[in-house]
Protein backbone atom coordinates (compact mmCIF):
# COMPACT_ATOMS: atom_id res chain seq x y z
CA UNK A 1 0.00 0.00 0.00
CA UNK A 2 1.44 3.17 -1.30
CA UNK A 3 1.93 6.02 1.32
CA UNK A 4 -0.30 9.31 -0.13
CA UNK A 5 -0.95 12.51 1.28
CA UNK A 6 -0.61 16.48 1.17
CA UNK A 7 2.08 18.64 2.53
CA UNK A 8 -0.40 20.31 3.66
CA UNK A 9 -1.45 18.07 5.99
CA UNK A 10 1.66 15.37 6.73
CA UNK A 11 4.90 17.99 6.75
CA UNK A 12 8.02 16.46 4.93
CA UNK A 13 9.54 16.09 8.66
CA UNK A 14 6.74 14.10 9.73
CA UNK A 15 7.41 12.20 6.55
CA UNK A 16 11.24 11.96 6.69
CA UNK A 17 11.07 10.86 10.13
CA UNK A 18 8.06 8.13 9.61
CA UNK A 19 10.60 6.88 6.74
CA UNK A 20 13.39 6.51 8.83
CA UNK A 21 12.14 5.22 11.97
CA UNK A 22 10.31 2.26 9.70
CA UNK A 23 14.09 2.42 7.79
CA UNK A 24 11.88 2.08 4.68
CA UNK A 25 13.41 1.14 1.46
CA UNK A 26 11.56 3.06 -1.98
CA UNK A 27 11.37 6.57 -3.77
CA UNK A 28 8.91 9.23 -2.69
CA UNK A 29 7.63 11.77 -5.25
CA UNK A 30 6.16 15.19 -4.41
CA UNK A 31 4.19 17.22 -6.95
CA UNK A 32 3.99 20.37 -5.90
CA UNK A 33 2.69 23.57 -7.89
CA UNK A 34 4.81 24.08 -10.60
CA UNK A 35 7.49 22.33 -9.35
CA UNK A 36 8.75 18.52 -8.30
CA UNK A 37 10.78 16.03 -6.50
CA UNK A 38 11.58 12.61 -6.29
CA UNK A 39 13.77 11.50 -3.47
CA UNK A 40 14.69 7.83 -2.81
CA UNK A 41 15.56 6.00 0.40
CA UNK A 42 17.78 2.50 1.57
CA UNK A 43 17.03 1.63 4.59
CA UNK A 44 15.59 4.74 6.14
CA UNK A 45 18.47 6.61 4.75
CA UNK A 46 18.54 9.00 2.06
CA UNK A 47 20.21 7.33 -1.37
CA UNK A 48 18.78 9.89 -4.08
CA UNK A 49 16.77 13.02 -5.10
CA UNK A 50 16.24 15.20 -7.97
CA UNK A 51 13.76 18.33 -8.55
CA UNK A 52 12.34 18.77 -11.37
CA UNK A 53 13.60 22.57 -11.83
CA UNK A 54 17.41 21.49 -12.61
CA UNK A 55 19.35 19.23 -14.92
CA UNK A 56 19.98 16.06 -12.29
CA UNK A 57 22.61 14.23 -14.52
CA UNK A 58 25.90 14.42 -12.65
CA UNK A 59 27.67 16.88 -14.84
CA UNK A 60 25.41 19.46 -13.87
CA UNK A 61 25.53 18.38 -10.44
CA UNK A 62 29.09 18.73 -10.62
CA UNK A 63 29.13 22.36 -12.77
CA UNK A 64 26.81 23.46 -9.84
CA UNK A 65 29.34 22.76 -6.96
CA UNK A 66 32.34 24.38 -9.32
CA UNK A 67 33.58 21.01 -9.41
CA UNK A 68 33.54 21.33 -13.24
CA UNK A 69 34.17 25.02 -15.34
CA UNK A 70 31.36 25.38 -18.29
CA UNK A 71 33.96 24.97 -20.53
CA UNK A 72 34.07 21.36 -19.35
CA UNK A 73 30.58 21.00 -19.06
CA UNK A 74 29.86 21.93 -22.63
CA UNK A 75 32.50 19.22 -23.61
CA UNK A 76 31.01 16.46 -21.47
CA UNK A 77 27.19 17.76 -22.79
CA UNK A 78 28.31 17.46 -26.53
CA UNK A 79 30.43 14.44 -26.10
CA UNK A 80 28.83 12.35 -23.45
CA UNK A 81 25.56 13.25 -23.20
CA UNK A 82 24.16 9.24 -22.90
CA UNK A 83 26.64 8.04 -20.67
CA UNK A 84 24.93 7.16 -17.74
CA UNK A 85 26.33 8.93 -14.08
CA UNK A 86 28.16 6.19 -13.16
CA UNK A 87 30.38 5.74 -16.22
CA UNK A 88 30.68 9.39 -16.58
CA UNK A 89 31.73 9.37 -12.90
CA UNK A 90 34.67 6.70 -13.62
CA UNK A 91 35.54 8.31 -16.83
CA UNK A 92 35.82 11.62 -15.10
CA UNK A 93 37.63 10.62 -12.41
CA UNK A 94 39.78 8.09 -14.37
CA UNK A 95 40.88 11.67 -16.55
CA UNK A 96 41.58 13.64 -13.38
CA UNK A 97 38.79 16.20 -13.45
CA UNK A 98 37.16 15.04 -10.46
CA UNK A 99 38.43 12.77 -7.58
CA UNK A 100 36.02 10.39 -6.26
CA UNK A 101 35.84 12.41 -3.27
CA UNK A 102 34.47 15.46 -5.10
CA UNK A 103 32.07 13.47 -6.68
CA UNK A 104 30.81 12.06 -3.14
CA UNK A 105 30.40 15.45 -1.66
CA UNK A 106 28.71 17.00 -4.57
CA UNK A 107 26.27 14.89 -5.38
CA UNK A 108 25.32 14.82 -0.99
CA UNK A 109 25.00 18.41 -1.18
CA UNK A 110 22.78 18.52 -3.83
CA UNK A 111 20.53 15.86 -2.80
CA UNK A 112 20.34 17.60 0.99
CA UNK A 113 19.69 20.47 -0.94
CA UNK A 114 16.49 19.44 -2.68
CA UNK A 115 15.61 17.47 0.68
CA UNK A 116 15.81 20.88 2.35
CA UNK A 117 13.84 23.05 -0.13
CA UNK A 118 11.05 20.30 0.66
CA UNK A 119 10.92 21.50 4.10
CA UNK A 120 9.65 25.40 2.66
CA UNK A 121 6.51 23.50 0.55
CA UNK A 122 3.72 24.47 2.15
CA UNK A 123 1.05 22.03 0.08
CA UNK A 124 2.53 18.90 -2.35
CA UNK A 125 1.33 15.77 -3.48
CA UNK A 126 3.25 12.87 -2.17
CA UNK A 127 3.48 9.60 -2.98
CA UNK A 128 5.59 6.76 -1.84
CA UNK A 129 5.84 4.00 -3.19
CA UNK A 130 7.90 0.88 -1.72
CA UNK A 131 11.04 -0.90 -3.07
CA UNK A 132 11.19 1.30 -5.99
CA UNK A 133 14.80 2.41 -6.61
CA UNK A 134 16.68 4.67 -8.89
CA UNK A 135 17.87 4.15 -12.74
CA UNK A 136 20.39 1.72 -12.02
CA UNK A 137 22.88 4.25 -13.54
CA UNK A 138 22.41 6.62 -10.92
CA UNK A 139 24.98 6.67 -8.28
CA UNK A 140 23.45 6.53 -4.77
CA UNK A 141 24.21 7.44 -1.63
CA UNK A 142 23.16 6.34 2.02
CA UNK A 143 22.92 9.88 4.01
CA UNK A 144 21.43 9.70 7.68
CA UNK A 145 18.24 11.26 7.73
CA UNK A 146 18.48 12.66 11.47
CA UNK A 147 20.61 15.42 10.62
CA UNK A 148 18.33 16.84 7.54
CA UNK A 149 15.64 17.02 9.84
CA UNK A 150 17.30 18.58 12.03
CA UNK A 151 18.81 21.48 9.89
CA UNK A 152 15.78 21.55 7.62
CA UNK A 153 13.31 22.23 10.45
CA UNK A 154 16.02 24.96 11.76
CA UNK A 155 16.00 26.60 8.27
CA UNK A 156 12.11 26.06 8.03
CA UNK A 157 12.25 28.38 10.95
CA UNK A 158 14.89 30.59 9.79
CA UNK A 159 13.03 30.92 6.55
CA UNK A 160 9.83 32.22 8.25
CA UNK A 161 12.15 35.02 9.55
CA UNK A 162 13.56 35.74 6.41
CA UNK A 163 9.81 35.99 4.68
CA UNK A 164 8.79 37.96 7.53
CA UNK A 165 12.33 40.51 6.54
CA UNK A 166 11.76 39.94 2.82
CA UNK A 167 7.63 39.86 2.00
CA UNK A 168 7.35 40.15 -1.62
CA UNK A 169 10.49 39.36 -3.99
CA UNK A 170 8.56 41.22 -6.83
CA UNK A 171 10.52 44.64 -5.59
CA UNK A 172 13.48 45.18 -6.85
CA UNK A 173 17.41 46.20 -5.27
CA UNK A 174 19.66 48.86 -5.84
CA UNK A 175 22.86 49.79 -4.32
CA UNK A 176 22.77 52.21 -1.01
CA UNK A 177 24.44 55.51 -1.94
CA UNK A 178 26.70 54.84 0.89
CA UNK A 179 30.02 57.53 0.02
CA UNK A 180 32.03 55.03 2.76
CA UNK A 181 31.62 51.67 0.80
CA UNK A 182 33.05 50.48 -1.95
CA UNK A 183 31.28 46.98 -2.90
CA UNK A 184 34.62 45.82 -4.23
CA UNK A 185 36.41 45.93 -1.54
CA UNK A 186 33.88 43.62 0.73
CA UNK A 187 34.30 39.92 0.67
CA UNK A 188 31.77 37.94 -0.87
CA UNK A 189 31.14 34.28 -1.40
CA UNK A 190 30.78 33.64 -5.32
CA UNK A 191 27.25 32.85 -5.03
CA UNK A 192 26.65 36.49 -3.31
CA UNK A 193 28.79 38.27 -6.53
CA UNK A 194 26.27 36.30 -8.73
CA UNK A 195 23.47 37.99 -6.88
CA UNK A 196 24.97 41.23 -6.88
CA UNK A 197 25.89 41.15 -10.72
CA UNK A 198 22.04 41.23 -11.26
CA UNK A 199 21.61 43.93 -8.78
CA UNK A 200 19.31 46.83 -10.82
CA UNK A 201 16.42 48.44 -10.22
CA UNK A 202 15.05 46.76 -13.43
CA UNK A 203 15.62 43.32 -11.77
CA UNK A 204 12.85 42.34 -9.39
CA UNK A 205 14.13 40.12 -7.08
CA UNK A 206 12.26 37.12 -7.89
CA UNK A 207 13.76 37.79 -11.84
CA UNK A 208 17.47 37.53 -9.87
CA UNK A 209 16.90 34.68 -8.15
CA UNK A 210 15.57 32.26 -11.14
CA UNK A 211 18.49 34.05 -13.19
CA UNK A 212 21.33 32.86 -10.67
CA UNK A 213 19.41 29.72 -10.34
CA UNK A 214 20.04 29.41 -6.26
CA UNK A 215 16.69 28.39 -4.40
CA UNK A 216 14.58 30.57 -2.32
CA UNK A 217 16.17 30.18 0.86
CA UNK A 218 19.54 30.71 -0.49
CA UNK A 219 18.36 33.66 -1.85
CA UNK A 220 17.22 35.47 0.68
CA UNK A 221 19.64 34.56 2.90
CA UNK A 222 22.17 36.76 0.71
CA UNK A 223 19.36 39.37 -0.14
CA UNK A 224 18.71 39.96 3.61
CA UNK A 225 22.78 39.67 4.50
CA UNK A 226 23.36 42.62 1.57
CA UNK A 227 20.56 44.71 3.00
CA UNK A 228 21.58 44.02 7.08
CA UNK A 229 25.32 45.23 5.63
CA UNK A 230 23.75 48.35 4.21
CA UNK A 231 25.05 47.54 0.69
CA UNK A 232 21.69 47.25 -0.60
CA UNK A 233 18.14 48.57 -0.63
CA UNK A 234 14.83 47.20 -1.63
CA UNK A 235 12.87 49.77 -4.17
CA UNK A 236 9.75 49.31 -6.34
CA UNK A 237 10.97 47.53 -10.26
CA UNK A 238 11.26 50.56 -12.84
CA UNK A 239 8.60 50.28 -14.65
CA UNK A 240 6.38 49.42 -11.71
CA UNK A 241 3.73 52.23 -10.68
CA UNK A 242 3.54 52.63 -6.97
CA UNK A 243 -0.07 52.13 -5.26
CA UNK A 244 -1.76 55.33 -5.79
CA UNK A 245 -2.37 56.33 -2.10
CA UNK A 246 -5.83 56.25 -0.89
CA UNK A 247 -8.05 59.43 0.12
CA UNK A 248 -9.20 57.95 3.85
CA UNK A 249 -12.59 56.98 3.59
CA UNK A 250 -14.80 59.57 4.87
CA UNK A 251 -19.23 59.97 5.30
CA UNK A 252 -19.01 63.47 3.20
CA UNK A 253 -18.49 63.73 -0.86
CA UNK A 254 -17.03 67.04 -1.60
CA UNK A 255 -13.31 68.07 -1.24
CA UNK A 256 -14.53 70.74 0.84
CA UNK A 257 -16.54 69.46 3.13
CA UNK A 258 -14.02 66.30 3.76
CA UNK A 259 -11.06 69.38 4.19
CA UNK A 260 -14.05 70.73 6.77
CA UNK A 261 -14.73 67.30 8.39
CA UNK A 262 -10.87 67.10 9.07
CA UNK A 263 -10.29 70.17 10.21
CA UNK A 264 -13.58 70.32 13.18
CA UNK A 265 -11.37 66.51 14.07
CA UNK A 266 -8.28 68.57 14.27
CA UNK A 267 -9.99 71.46 16.40
CA UNK A 268 -11.40 69.08 18.76
CA UNK A 269 -8.65 67.12 19.79
CA UNK A 270 -6.52 70.53 20.22
CA UNK A 271 -9.19 71.06 22.60
CA UNK A 272 -9.03 68.29 24.82
CA UNK B 1 -24.74 61.51 12.82
CA UNK B 2 -21.49 60.79 10.89
CA UNK B 3 -18.90 58.58 12.58
CA UNK B 4 -14.83 58.33 11.48
CA UNK B 5 -12.66 56.33 12.75
CA UNK B 6 -9.08 55.47 13.48
CA UNK B 7 -6.92 52.34 14.50
CA UNK B 8 -4.26 52.19 17.07
CA UNK B 9 -1.96 48.88 16.10
CA UNK B 10 1.53 47.76 17.20
CA UNK B 11 2.61 44.96 18.85
CA UNK B 12 1.71 43.01 22.14
CA UNK B 13 2.18 45.29 24.83
CA UNK B 14 2.99 48.64 22.90
CA UNK B 15 0.30 50.69 24.64
CA UNK B 16 -2.69 50.66 22.25
CA UNK B 17 -4.88 50.74 24.95
CA UNK B 18 -3.51 52.87 27.17
CA UNK B 19 -3.32 54.81 23.82
CA UNK B 20 -6.68 54.61 23.65
CA UNK B 21 -7.61 55.43 27.23
CA UNK B 22 -5.73 58.37 27.49
CA UNK B 23 -8.21 59.93 25.33
CA UNK B 24 -11.28 58.43 25.24
CA UNK B 25 -14.31 60.15 26.72
CA UNK B 26 -15.77 56.80 27.15
CA UNK B 27 -14.29 54.22 29.51
CA UNK B 28 -12.82 52.11 26.70
CA UNK B 29 -14.64 48.51 25.88
CA UNK B 30 -11.21 46.57 26.50
CA UNK B 31 -11.68 43.13 25.70
CA UNK B 32 -9.09 42.17 27.74
CA UNK B 33 -8.49 38.53 28.47
CA UNK B 34 -5.77 37.27 30.86
CA UNK B 35 -2.81 35.76 29.03
CA UNK B 36 -1.68 32.26 28.73
CA UNK B 37 0.75 32.07 26.68
CA UNK B 38 3.79 32.10 28.77
CA UNK B 39 5.94 33.55 26.43
CA UNK B 40 3.75 36.81 26.34
CA UNK B 41 3.36 37.30 29.86
CA UNK B 42 5.08 40.43 30.46
CA UNK B 43 1.48 41.84 31.12
CA UNK B 44 -1.33 39.88 32.92
CA UNK B 45 -4.28 40.93 30.63
CA UNK B 46 -4.25 40.99 26.78
CA UNK B 47 -7.04 42.72 24.59
CA UNK B 48 -8.00 39.55 22.39
CA UNK B 49 -11.03 41.39 19.87
CA UNK B 50 -10.33 44.93 19.99
CA UNK B 51 -10.01 48.26 22.42
CA UNK B 52 -12.54 50.33 21.81
CA UNK B 53 -12.51 54.63 22.44
CA UNK B 54 -14.96 57.51 21.43
CA UNK B 55 -14.37 61.43 21.00
CA UNK B 56 -17.70 63.31 19.93
CA UNK B 57 -16.23 65.85 17.83
CA UNK B 58 -19.82 68.20 17.73
CA UNK B 59 -23.75 67.08 17.70
CA UNK B 60 -23.29 65.43 14.67
CA UNK B 61 -19.64 63.95 13.92
CA UNK B 62 -17.78 61.29 16.16
CA UNK B 63 -14.70 60.01 16.15
CA UNK B 64 -13.96 56.07 17.27
CA UNK B 65 -10.67 55.10 18.09
CA UNK B 66 -10.24 51.43 17.51
CA UNK B 67 -7.11 49.05 19.13
CA UNK B 68 -6.16 46.15 17.41
CA UNK B 69 -5.54 42.68 19.60
CA UNK B 70 -1.33 42.24 20.08
CA UNK B 71 -1.14 38.98 19.68
CA UNK B 72 -0.43 37.29 16.34
CA UNK B 73 -2.90 34.99 16.57
CA UNK B 74 -5.76 36.95 16.18
CA UNK B 75 -4.21 38.91 12.79
CA UNK B 76 -7.35 37.83 10.99
CA UNK B 77 -9.17 40.85 12.80
CA UNK B 78 -7.18 43.44 10.99
CA UNK B 79 -8.25 43.32 7.62
CA UNK B 80 -12.01 43.70 9.15
CA UNK B 81 -10.88 46.70 11.87
CA UNK B 82 -9.02 48.33 8.98
CA UNK B 83 -12.08 48.81 6.59
CA UNK B 84 -12.86 52.22 6.00
CA UNK B 85 -10.58 53.52 8.80
CA UNK B 86 -9.42 57.72 8.15
CA UNK B 87 -6.00 56.59 8.73
CA UNK B 88 -4.31 54.45 11.51
CA UNK B 89 -1.08 54.95 14.35
CA UNK B 90 1.18 52.27 14.19
CA UNK B 91 2.76 52.02 18.07
CA UNK B 92 6.25 50.72 19.25
CA UNK B 93 7.51 49.83 22.25
CA UNK B 94 10.39 52.05 22.83
CA UNK B 95 12.07 49.96 25.35
CA UNK B 96 11.64 46.89 23.22
CA UNK B 97 13.49 46.00 20.27
CA UNK B 98 12.82 42.88 20.01
CA UNK B 99 9.37 44.24 18.98
CA UNK B 100 10.63 45.94 16.23
CA UNK B 101 10.56 43.37 13.64
CA UNK B 102 7.20 42.78 14.50
CA UNK B 103 6.14 46.41 14.16
CA UNK B 104 7.41 46.29 10.63
CA UNK B 105 5.45 43.45 9.77
CA UNK B 106 2.13 44.95 11.13
CA UNK B 107 3.02 48.24 9.80
CA UNK B 108 3.58 46.48 6.00
CA UNK B 109 -0.02 44.34 6.42
CA UNK B 110 -1.82 47.51 7.21
CA UNK B 111 -0.20 49.52 4.41
CA UNK B 112 -0.94 46.82 2.34
CA UNK B 113 -4.72 45.93 3.60
CA UNK B 114 -5.22 49.98 3.17
CA UNK B 115 -2.85 52.39 1.91
CA UNK B 116 -4.44 55.29 4.22
CA UNK B 117 -1.94 57.92 5.90
CA UNK B 118 -0.41 57.22 9.35
CA UNK B 119 2.18 58.10 11.53
CA UNK B 120 4.44 55.72 13.93
CA UNK B 121 4.57 56.47 17.56
CA UNK B 122 7.82 55.55 19.60
CA UNK B 123 5.96 55.10 22.71
CA UNK B 124 6.90 54.68 26.44
CA UNK B 125 10.26 57.03 25.85
CA UNK B 126 9.64 58.10 29.98
CA UNK B 127 11.38 54.77 30.35
CA UNK B 128 14.89 54.68 31.17
CA UNK B 129 15.77 52.29 28.16
CA UNK B 130 14.00 53.60 25.81
CA UNK B 131 15.52 53.91 22.05
CA UNK B 132 16.04 57.22 20.87
CA UNK B 133 13.05 57.92 17.43
CA UNK B 134 15.85 58.69 15.37
CA UNK B 135 18.14 55.74 16.20
CA UNK B 136 14.42 53.70 16.06
CA UNK B 137 13.80 54.78 12.63
CA UNK B 138 16.88 53.07 11.18
CA UNK B 139 15.99 50.14 12.80
CA UNK B 140 12.29 50.12 11.78
CA UNK B 141 13.88 51.00 8.05
CA UNK B 142 11.21 54.01 8.03
CA UNK B 143 11.95 56.35 5.30
CA UNK B 144 12.48 60.20 6.55
CA UNK B 145 9.02 61.34 5.38
CA UNK B 146 7.10 58.65 7.73
CA UNK B 147 6.30 60.62 10.81
CA UNK B 148 8.05 58.86 13.83
CA UNK B 149 6.76 60.52 16.89
CA UNK B 150 8.30 60.38 20.46
CA UNK B 151 5.08 59.39 22.40
CA UNK B 152 4.49 58.29 26.22
CA UNK B 153 0.82 56.59 25.90
CA UNK B 154 -0.10 57.64 29.67
CA UNK B 155 0.22 61.72 28.64
CA UNK B 156 -2.46 63.20 27.23
CA UNK B 157 -0.60 65.87 25.05
CA UNK B 158 1.18 63.40 23.37
CA UNK B 159 -1.42 61.51 22.30
CA UNK B 160 -2.99 64.28 21.39
CA UNK B 161 0.01 65.38 19.05
CA UNK B 162 0.04 61.81 17.47
CA UNK B 163 -3.32 62.11 16.32
CA UNK B 164 -3.30 65.61 15.74
CA UNK B 165 0.23 64.97 12.93
CA UNK B 166 -2.52 62.18 11.88
CA UNK B 167 -5.20 64.34 10.42
CA UNK B 168 -2.50 66.73 9.48
CA UNK B 169 -0.86 63.76 7.06
CA UNK B 170 -4.90 63.51 6.29
CA UNK B 171 -5.05 66.92 5.15
CA UNK B 172 -1.96 66.84 3.54
CA UNK B 173 -2.81 63.87 1.12
CA UNK B 174 -6.41 65.48 0.03
CA UNK B 175 -4.56 68.37 -0.85
CA UNK B 176 -1.55 66.60 -2.96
Amino acid sequence: MALKGNLRDFSFSQLLNLISLAKKTGTLEVLGQEKAATISFEEGKLSYAQNSKADNGLAAILLRTEKLTDKQFQVIKDKAEDIGDKELGLMLINSNYVTQDEILSSLKQEFVSTANDLFTWEEGIFQFENNVKPSPDKISLLINLENIIIEGSRQLQEMERLQDELPSLDMALQFTENPGTNIRNVNLSVKEWRVVSFINPKNSMKQIARTTKLNEFEFRRIVYSLIQAGLVEIIRPEGVDPPSPKIPTLPVETSEEQKSLVNRLITRIRSL
Amino acid sequence: MQTVKMVVTGPFSSGKTQFIQTVSEIDVVATERKISSESERIKETTTVAMDFGRITVDDDLVLYLFGTPGQKRFDFMWEILSEGMLGFVVMVDSSRPETFREARRILETFRAYAPTPYVVTANKQDLPDAWEPEDMRIALRLSPEVKLLPCTATDKESVKNALLELLYSILERMDS
